[in-house]
């Protein structure tokens, strides 16, 4: 601004010279950022992409070639057998349960975890290291696999669903509430403690008022994730809507696994419209 | 009432934070605490009801050593002890009612205050204390729907509760415009007078300290270069605490005039 403020002045005195190219000012001026960063960053891009292409053999061609029997597979989808929708809502109903249930179980056991794991409340980082390190192994597991090995244990049915489902929402609840503790307002802490709190009271009087909320909406945003992710878990055996799903591509009935893809879709989005207006309302 | 015996604070970096500090106070006293930002007077009143520990030295509150205290004993001396902060430090989603009350958690077991089933008498005693600062009728509203001179009546407010026996104020007006100030100030002088409650003040403004303070204590660079009565507290004796003459921004007065300047610009 100032510089250019400076140009009118100049030229008002001058013998009318182009306004800006005096070289005074653009020996001043700092030098542009160099662009071989980004450049160097879309190379690299690139060169990911085409090697991951190459080894796992994606190639347009072969897009194009399986085009038509996508379009035979909708044709079949259409139109849905809507008849079949009774057979189904048992299994949507148990679908929506094993989310409530597994995200409830996360939920409760996410809490002493997040605090074990928060730098702001463990007095060592003994403590919290090697707890947030046990977190992230959890979360690296992914729910269909924690499902596989729970039926292995449990069998069949929607136990094992129930639990992948649970030890999901611990990890991801459980890490977005120690990051949340460790941002809280330290301020009330002291106080408490200069009141004479043990730290349970501690805790409870000044930790948990500042994080209901937050709580609230990330259990509400695991509970939208488990319902997706439980509508697919019935594929390793582990109860909900997923088991049909598989019988009914076994069988080639694909117009009613159109049914069945439409139910889930309008459930999923009706549970996620109203947990994120609840959680609009929380913040 | 509090003895500060040979009390040093030495820093991870070798800072001194305070220096040999003796200091005696008497039961009732209202004691201003100034000196530059940087001279150790938050340090200071924060080793009293130690939410710093001291290096060297001992502090005694009542006789028993704080210094020492672990544990429950080091709660319930603490308990003693109500603090008022420059930023209030009031729990912001909960209610000033809750906010109160909390300064009785260090009262009941932890299971009672885990239920929040408070006695009869502590609601009592909670709505005395906000009656005491005139904020009783929002007891029911949240901390954070009050202005900044309203929270620290809450702060104050928490402190009767607390039914301590001293208060440590740390800066407790530096966030508040001069009408709060004044009203705020006199919260704390009235407690003092009418409950006997020893009050220890950090202050910033020197004509504060001059005015509500019966004693005035000068920290620089961790030592106590003045400790007598007010009227002993002259301008000369203020340069040499902050050690150069006073400037106009350390009177709450010309500062007045300076922030109504600013608001006809």
């Amino acid at each position: 601004m100032k510089g250019q403020s400076n140009v009118p002045l100049q030229n008002a005195g001058g013998v009318g010279k182009e306004p800006g190219s005096s070289p005074a000012q653009v020996v001043n001026r700092p030098k542009p950022p160099g662009r071989t960063k980004h450049l160097l960053t879309l190379v690299i891009i690139l060169l990911l992409l085409w090697a991951s292409a190459k080894q796992t053999d994606a190639s347009f061609t072969e897009l194009f070639e399986g085009f038509p029997n996508m379009l035979d597979l909708l044709r079949e989808m259409f139109p849905p057998r809507w008849s079949y929708f009774d057979n189904i809502v048992q299994g949507m109903l148990e679908t929506i349960r094993m989310a409530l249930i597994g995200t409830t179980i996360g939920a409760i056991i996410a809490i002493p975890i997040s605090i074990i794991c928060a730098g702001n409340l463990m007095p060592s980082r003994w403590i919290y290291y090697p707890a947030r390190f046990l977190l992230n192994l959890i979360r690296t597991v992914p729910d269909l696999l924690l499902a596989a090995l729970f039926v292995a244990v449990f069998g069949l049915g929607p136990i094992p669903g129930i639990l992948a489902l649970a030890v999901f929402s611990v990890g991801l609840i459980a890490k977005l509430t120690y990051e949340t503790l460790e941002t809280i307002d330290q301020g009330p802490l002291e106080a408490m403690t200069a009141v004479g709190m043990n730290r349970i009271q501690l805790i409870v009087y000044g930790v948990v008022p500042q994080l209901a909320a937050q709580f609230t909406s990330y259990v509400l945003y695991a509970f939208e994730i488990n319902i997706r992710a439980a509508a697919i878990l019935g594929l390793v055996g582990a109860g909900g809507i997923g088991l049909y799903y598989e019988a009914t591509l076994g069988f080639l009935e694909y117009d009613k696994t159109s049914v069945i893809i439409l139910f889930t879709l309008v459930i999923v989005l009706i549970i996620d419209y109203v947990s994120t207006k609840l959680r609009e309302k929380l913040l | 009432m509090i003895e500060l015996h040979n009390v040093t604070k030495t820093y991870a970096n070798g800072t001194k934070g305070l220096d040999n500090i003796n200091l005696k106070f008497k039961e009732g006293e209202f004691i201003a605490v100034v000196g530059l930002s940087g001279a150790g007077k938050s340090t200071l009143l924060r080793s009293i009801n130690r939410l710093h520990d001291i290096s060297e030295g001992e502090i005694l509150i009542n006789g028993s050593s704080i210094t020492k205290a672990q544990g429950k004993r080091l709660r319930m001396i603490r308990r003693d002890i109500g603090m008022i902060f420059q930023s209030f430090n009031l729990v912001k989603r909960s209610s000033v009612l809750r906010n109160v009350l909390a300064g009785r958690v260090g009262y009941h077991s932890t299971m009672r205050t885990i239920l929040g089933r408070f006695p009869k008498e502590d609601i009592e005693l909670a709505f005395g204390a906000l009656d005491r600062v005139n904020i009783s009728e929002k007891a029911y509203s949240r901390a954070d729907q009050l202005s900044g001179g309203q929270q620290q009546r809450v702060a104050i407010a928490r402190v009767l509760a607390q039914e301590a026996k001293i208060i440590l104020a740390d800066e407790p007006v530096a966030s508040l415009d001069p009408l709060t100030t004044k009203q705020v100030m006199d919260d704390l002088k009235r407690i003092n007078q009418e409950l006997g409650i020893t009050t220890i003040v950090n202050l910033h403004f020197i004509d504060l300290a001059r005015e509500y303070a019966t004693r005035i204590v000068g920290l620089r660079a961790g030592e106590v270069v003045f400790d007598g009565p007010v009227e002993e507290a002259t301008d000369d004796r203020f340069a040499e605490i902050y050690g150069r003459p006073i400037l106009a921004d350390e009177l709450l007065d010309k500062q007045a005039v300076h922030e109504q300047g600013e608001v006809v610009v």
